[in-house]
């Protein structure tokens, strides 16, 4: 069936015109805790220039906001606060882990240092550096769009596919509490 | 940066002498050094404030001296005090030993003593009788080791990883 369109006229999904719209206008929640914030400011900055693609309204009201950056080293004392933000931040959010500490505890392996925030909150990008350059972050933001464009719903159903989930599931069942104490599970 | 004052100290470590007879003290780069027993701390630390002129506390701290070369005793407690009018300054050490980490608080002579003791408690477990607040400073509440005595391990007792998991379907 041949449809004669007007010019100017696009046809398409429901869902890429939806994943189109977010992708050029993520929100980003500064999450930052240590050095790494430092680039993450010169990203937003007029010299590398966020605004380029449409993330430079930072805002540190998680309600307002859809993707976090955690930038920095997460302690156990502020993993709840983080966590509480990100559940204060609205659907569809993302989430992007700027740096070695972020992902991994970096060179802080010790007591208080959560060794990854991916361990307790979902993680869409993973930002290697200590800390990473600005066209790092970037880089991260750009390939975030790819994704929100490659697999984004008007309904969010990307957030519920099953090899996500499993994904997810190995990750909860890292064995990460091998000797605890007995005291401390009360 | 100031000088400590050398010919001020001599004189009032002489009069400390005349008011605390049993007191070791020794001298290190022409930093003061005194060792006092834990019981007598407080009255010392008074006498330091009231008459010895040392109005300001620059620190409290602490050493966990488990398994270190010749040591005799667990806990080494360390006050760094400074006379802002006469240029001294001290150091009162004394030592502790479990089970007994009672030693009497500071806050009744320098208000900055607060915070100070609540850290030397968060991360030894030494116990400030007469503390207003002694509370944990840096660690959550609910932390229950003292991580920075030396049979804690490094990497901790799982604490850090002791949370609930926010995954995509639960957040």
């Amino acid at each position: 069936m041949a449809l004669e369109l007007p010019e100017n006229v696009v046809v398409s999904k429901l869902d890429a015109l939806a994943s189109w719209c977010r992708k050029n206008s993520l929100w980003p929640m500064p999450f930052a805790t240590a050095c790494c914030g430092i680039e993450l400011m010169a990203t937003g900055a007029s010299r590398h220039d966020l605004a380029r693609f449409g993330a430079e309204v930072f805002r540190f009201s998680p309600r307002q906001c859809d993707l976090m950056i955690v930038a920095g080293r997460v302690v156990m004392k502020m993993l709840p606060v983080l966590q509480r933000i990100w559940q204060q931040m609205n659907e569809p959010k993302w989430c992007i882990s700027m740096g070695a500490c972020a992902s991994t505890g970096g060179v802080f392996d010790t007591y208080a240092v959560v060794q990854g925030i991916d361990r307790f909150i979902p993680v869409d990008m993973y930002v290697p550096g200590c800390p990473p350059r600005p066209e790092q972050l970037i880089q991260a933001i750009i390939d975030l769009q790819d994704k929100i464009q490659a697999e984004g719903t008007i309904n969010g159903d990307e957030f519920n596919l099953p090899s996500r989930q499993r994904r997810k599931r190995a990750l909860i069942e890292l064995p990460v509490l091998p000797n605890l104490p007995p005291t401390f599970h009360r | 940066m100031c000088r400590p004052n050398r010919m001020m100290q001599a004189a009032t470590l002489e009069k400390l002498n005349a008011a605390f007879p049993q007191l070791a003290h020794s001298e290190f780069r022409g930093q003061a050094r005194v060792v006092v027993a834990a019981e007598s701390l407080g009255a010392l630390l008074a006498w330091l404030k009231r008459e010895g002129g040392f109005d300001l506390l620059v620190d409290i701290t602490c050493v966990d001296y488990l398994n270190y070369r010749d040591a005799t005793d667990r806990f080494g407690l360390v006050y760094l005090l400074a006379g802002t009018a006469t240029n001294e300054r001290l150091t009162v050490r004394t030592f502790l030993n479990e089970p007994n980490l009672t030693v009497s608080s500071a806050v009744p002579l320098w208000a900055g003593a607060n915070w100070m003791e609540r850290e030397v408690f968060d991360m030894f477990g030494v116990i400030f009788a007469g503390h207003p607040d002694l509370r944990r400073i840096l660690m959550p509440d609910e932390f229950e080791a003292y991580p920075l005595r030396k049979d804690y391990p490094l990497q901790g007792r799982g604490e850090r990883h002791n949370f609930p998991v926010l995954s995509r379907d639960r957040s």
